[in-house]
């Protein structure tokens, strides 16, 4: 009875906050698109010139969504959560022993359901509003604002193209879906071992002050429509995130997503400790066919994660595409590689691994560099994240259960740097503009955007990593990280679920 | 009449077996065991992680015999299931006081 009335007062919740969010949709309207998220709502413009520059524009139709971008974003979005419900699940799921499965399955599902919710209430606000360089506001709390049902008008989001908006709710899904995957990560370096509800609530936690702000920092900008004039650029560019402001390259979340959850789960891994048998008992996985299904389907996945961040279907989108898909398979041939000449047997484990350490190393470079940046990226991958999981794993000496840091972190930094060197357009890469009123070519040096690259990620290393530890001693002194040592030995599955996997 | 058991390493069994039936022995016995002798466990290295093998897999055999066919046994299993290689096994032999067959009565040498 208790539960009925708490979900009674919640749902109650939500409508208030819906039915107060469309009472404020109204004015804001009629506005042009004016491309981000925060942009529709506002305040007015401090320059003069910015509000001539605005009315000349009110003057002309507000443009629309283009249809094939709106389907290819739909379509990108269900990619990304096949990536993470079936696709991640189904890769740690057959990386724990059996009597684990059902856990690792189990979390991934609850987790990516709990950061949607969470992302519609506050999330996707915190993230991608107008606030200040950290963090956005609370403009769109419970998505206030993006639907108006009276006039039947939607609220516009930017792409990377002026005059071209995006549906502002499709852009809430797309993102929706990385901040999901991205918790859903973090749960391989602790897995075997960790409490189920302390896993649900370390990740609230984490989500709103680690995930939230650091895809703001690296993504929330007013979009190419707020740079109506070559005045208001400095003033546009100082409402945007951090490390956007600081010109770090992040094409799909190297940064936001793999650093971010990288480490995450490394500091998880220190503090809950090591599971039981660790250095003495062989932990190995119990299914990796189900790790291969798993791994192919993250590629699958990731078209819609890495090429749907064009925000448009256009020859950037088709760039991220070749990337994401070439990389990828030059990873799994250097992984498969170096595991025959450096252990003596190419595993399918090694495989799938190489797969993901692509993967993730494109997601910053996908629509920043050419087709060389793709094959030299995928090949260091592949090399560098098998190093991931040995010497420096040996060397860290902690139990990060399934890779996350050696593949998700260190994959994700090599790509972010590796970004900075071919997004120079003499090595192929496509540069960036300085500006966005004028257009012109911004790249200057490799030297200098690797060192902004560099910042970047030692930013998000910071960050995460202070966030992730007070996040987890937080939740080991309320509740405890750990189940209890014969939970453990009896295996998750039957201990927190009351299930088996496995009945045979 | 003699019980040879013989603990081998699991991919000799074909061998074994066409090597005793090779001398008229008419029934073995085989079973999945795990343990330890001289070749010991090892550490092993998985994703950077050590972890001890304390028992390898084996295969136990036992076969009930005639006392004279004993050295032929043996030489058969010895032969059979030879790598020279350690963790080859070790054969067993002990005395064996009676045998029974369940469905006719028989004993000994008879139900062999």
């Amino acid at each position: 009875m208790k539960r009925l009335l708490a979900v009674l007062a919640l749902a109650g919740f939500v409508f208030a906050g819906t039915a107060s969010a469309q009472d404020k949709t109204a004015p804001t309207a009629d506005k042009p698109a004016a491309a981000a998220p925060a942009a529709a709502e506002a305040k007015p413009a401090p320059a003069v010139e910015a509000k001539k520059e605005e009315a000349k524009a009110e003057a002309k139709p507000a443009p629309t969504p283009n249809k094939g971008d709106t389907a290819w974003m739909l379509t990108s979005t269900a990619l990304v959560l096949m990536m993470s419900v079936p696709a991640l699940a189904l890769f740690y799921g057959g990386m724990v022993r059996s009597k684990n499965t059902l856990s690792m399955l189990m979390q991934v599902f609850v987790v990516f359901s709990l950061v949607t919710v969470l992302w519609c209430i506050y999330g996707y606000s915190l993230a991608f509003t107008e606030g200040n360089a950290y963090f956005g506001g609370f403009d769109r709390l419970f998505l206030k604002g993006t639907f108006d049902p009276a006039k039947g008008e939607f609220s516009m989001a930017a792409t990377f193209s002026k005059g071209t908006p995006l549906y502002e709710l499709v852009f809430v899904a797309f993102q929706a879906t990385f901040a999901a995957i991205t918790c859903c990560l973090v749960l391989g370096a602790i897995a075997e071992r960790a409490k189920f509800s302390a896993v649900l609530v370390f990740i609230v936690i984490w989500f709103t002050l680690a995930y939230a702000p650091i895809a703001h920092m690296v993504w929330f900008w007013l979009g190419p429509d707020a740079y109506t004039s070559a005045k208001v650029v400095d003033e546009m560019n100082a409402k945007a995130g951090l490390l956007w402001q600081w010109g770090a390259l992040d094409f799909a979340g190297g940064t936001v997503v793999h650093i971010n959850s990288g480490v995450a789960g490394l500091v998880g891994a220190y503090l809950i400790g090591k599971r039981v048998g660790y250095g003495k008992e062989a932990l190995m996985p119990h299914n990796l066919t189900l790790t291969m299904i798993g791994a192919a389907l993250l590629w699958t996945g990731w078209f819609g994660f890495n090429a749907g961040s064009a925000l448009e279907a256009n020859g950037i989108a088709g760039l991220a595409f070749i990337n994401t898909y070439l990389a990828t398979a030059c990873a799994v041939l250097s992984w498969t590689f170096g595991e025959a000449v450096f252990k003596g047997k190419p595993s399918m484990l090694g495989a799938a691994s190489g797969a993901v350490a692509g993967l993730v190393a494109i997601t910053p470079a996908a629509g920043n560099v050419g087709i060389a940046g793709a094959f030299v990226i995928g090949l260091a991958a592949g090399l560098v994240c098998l190093w991931g999981v040995n010497g420096l794993k040996r060397v860290l000496r902690a139990d990060d259960s399934l890779d996350v840091f050696g593949v998700h972190a260190v994959g994700g930094i090599l790509g972010a740097l590796l970004t900075g060197v071919f997004n120079d357009p003499s090595l192929g890469g496509p540069g960036f503009p300085n500006n966005w009123f004028e257009m012109k070519p911004g790249f200057e040096s490799i030297g200098a955007q690797v060192l902004t690259q560099a910042k970047a990620v030692g930013v998000t290393v910071l960050w995460s990593g202070i966030v992730a530890a007070i996040a987890y001693k937080l939740v080991d002194l309320t509740i405890g990280l750990r189940v209890s040592e014969d939970e453990e030995r009896e295996g998750l599955d039957v201990a927190s679920h009351g299930e088996a996997a496995y009945r045979l | 009449m003699k019980l040879v058991t013989a603990i081998i390493k699991p991919f000799k069994l074909d061998e074994v077996r066409e090597a005793l039936s090779a001398i008229g022995v008419q029934g073995i016995t085989v079973t999945e065991v795990k343990g330890f002798g001289r070749q010991k466990g090892h550490t092993e290295l998985y994703r950077g992680a050590e972890y001890v093998v304390d028992f390898l897999p084996k295969l136990k055999i036992e076969v009930a015999i005639k006392s004279e066919l004993l050295e032929a046994a043996i030489e058969a299993i010895e032969k059979a299931a030879n790598t020279g290689k350690i963790g080859d096994g070790k054969i067993f032999v002990y005395e064996l006081e009676k045998v029974i067959r369940i469905r006719t009565g028989e004993v000994d040498a008879a139900a062999l």
